[in-house]
This record gives C-alpha cells, structure tokens and sequence, in this order.
C-alpha cells in the first residue's frame, strides 16, 4: 500500500509542514538518518522554491515500490508541483550557483545530488512539476 | 519563536534547539548582531547539536551571521554539526568555508579561546 501526503506551499509555514512530512515519512519506511536529512532537504528546497518563485503550490510525498526478479525495492517520492511562471531554461538552473533572487543557487543541483531519481517538467506561463525519488537501500 | 543568547563572559553562548524555519532564522541572525553591539562580545559559539537539517536557505543565513559578526569584530565557531547534517551540505556543495567549527560547545570555546590569543 502506498502512503501519501500533500502539503500545500502557500506561506514559510508550509515549507515547514512539507518538510516534517517528509521526515515522518522517511523514517516511518526505515530511511537512515543520513537519508531521513537528505529526503528532507530536498523537500526543503522544492518547497521553498514554489514559495519564492511560484508563490504557491503543493508538494506531494509517498512511498512507492518497484519490483524486480530479484524482489522489490521502496523508496518516497516527492512532487514538487506549481503553476508558477515555469523555467525557460533548465539546463541553466541546474548549474550551480545560478540564481535569480540572490541565493546560493544551490537548490535544484543539490536536490539532483542528495536524491537517486530527478526529473523537471516545466512550461514558461504555465508552471512547474519536479519529481525526485529516494530507494531504500 | 526566538533563539536565546546566552552570555558567558566576552563570549555569547547559542545552542540551537530546532531545525531552523525561515523567520526564525533571519530573528537571529538580527538579534545576535545586536547583541554582539551591546555587549562588545569577542566571540560567539552557535551550537548545532539539536539541528538535524540546513537548507541552502539557514546555510545562507548563517554563513552571512558568520562574516557579518567577523565585520563588527567578533569571532563566531560553530559547533557539533551532525553528521547527517555535514553530509548533506557536502551533497549540496554547500562549502561553509572561512567557518571555523569544533566538535562540541566545550572545544569551541577553547578554539576561541586560542584565536583570540593569536
Ligand atoms: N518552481 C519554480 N518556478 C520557477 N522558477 C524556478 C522554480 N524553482 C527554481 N526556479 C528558478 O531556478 C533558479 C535556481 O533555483 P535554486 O537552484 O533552488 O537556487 P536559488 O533558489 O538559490 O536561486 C531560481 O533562482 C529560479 O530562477
Ligand atoms: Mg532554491
């Protein structure tokens, strides 16, 4: 059965909300605390970013399972997901240090590096989905 | 919420208790500042132990603390980052260079102790 959270980012308090859920969540399925920080930076800086870039929008958290011959294997999924301004350039805010509003410019590449699984989806007018996944080991 | 401040002699003691938010980060980083103004500190310790996450965002914040408190004369080290927490920011390339940091409250006050006597 899959477990499933959605937190809506409209004010700081909700980047907060967001990354507590994720946490829960995390180590609700046997995520290390190694990981358990890595899941729920990355949810800090998704939701942040739907909070400064897009003003509002939701981040949906739950455990999804992947079968293989050789078993299965968990892991949570974050969707990041807004109808903001979009990017026009993903190659370019994924580089690091490439800021639009005095950052670190370290959000979207570190969100890349601390998850296994990282996808934008993303249309200028229209919005912004990001997915990124975490396995259990 | 605010984050209390401690004094102990020239020095000004911080042991942060929970995982930062936004506002409550930018309060401190205010109120230490004019803490640092009022008492003429040499130096601050911030204590990490209890922080079990640092975004881009409190990363940001406090590497600005850090070089805003260097500006007005006082030395900050930060202290007993979790490992979890190192690793991340690592995984970020979050490099809080010109930081100095030590292992515990105890250690860092001994790591001020010693650069101020440089
Ligand atoms: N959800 C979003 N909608 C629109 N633009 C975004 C979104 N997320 C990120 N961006 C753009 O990507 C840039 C890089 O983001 P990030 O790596 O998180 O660094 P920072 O937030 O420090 O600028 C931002 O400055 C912004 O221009
Ligand atoms: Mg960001």
């Amino acid at each position: 059965m899959s477990v499933q959270s959605s937190v809506e980012v409209h004010t700081e308090w909700g980047i907060v909300s967001a990354r507590q859920a994720g946490r829960n969540l995390a180590k609700e399925i046997g995520f290390g605390s190694v990981d358990q920080a890595r899941v729920t930076t990355a949810i800090s800086e998704l939701a942040r970013n739907i909070y400064l870039y897009a003003e509002k929008g939701e981040i949906i958290i739950e455990t999804i399972e992947q079968y293989h011959s050789s078993g299965a294997k968990k892991g949570i999924k974050i969707t990041a997901k807004d109808r903001g301004p979009g990017i026009k350039n993903i190659r370019e805010v994924m580089e690091d240090g490439f800021t639009t509003s005095g950052g670190l410019g370290a959000g979207l590449p570190g969100v890349k590096r601390l998850m296994d699984d990282f996808d934008i989806d993303s249309v200028v007018g229209e919005g912004t989905v990001i997915t990124a996944v975490k396995w259990l080991r | 919420m605010r984050i209390p401040i401690l004094k102990l002699q020239q020095y000004l003691l911080i042991s942060v208790q929970v995982d930062l938010d936004d506002q409550t980060a930018l309060q401190f980083q205010e109120d230490l500042l004019n803490k640092i103004h009022q008492e003429g500190s040499a130096g601050v310790v911030i204590d990490l132990t209890s922080v079990e996450m640092i975004d881009s965002f409190i990363a940001k914040v406090l590497g600005d603390v850090v070089e805003m408190s260097n500006l007005m004369g006082a030395r900050v080290v930060m202290t007993g980052i979790q490992p979890a927490v190192a690793i991340t920011l690592i995984d970020m390339g979050i490099i809080l260079d010109d930081v100095p940091t030590a292992l515990d409250l105890e250690q860092g006050l001994e790591k001020l102790q010693q650069e101020l006597e440089e």
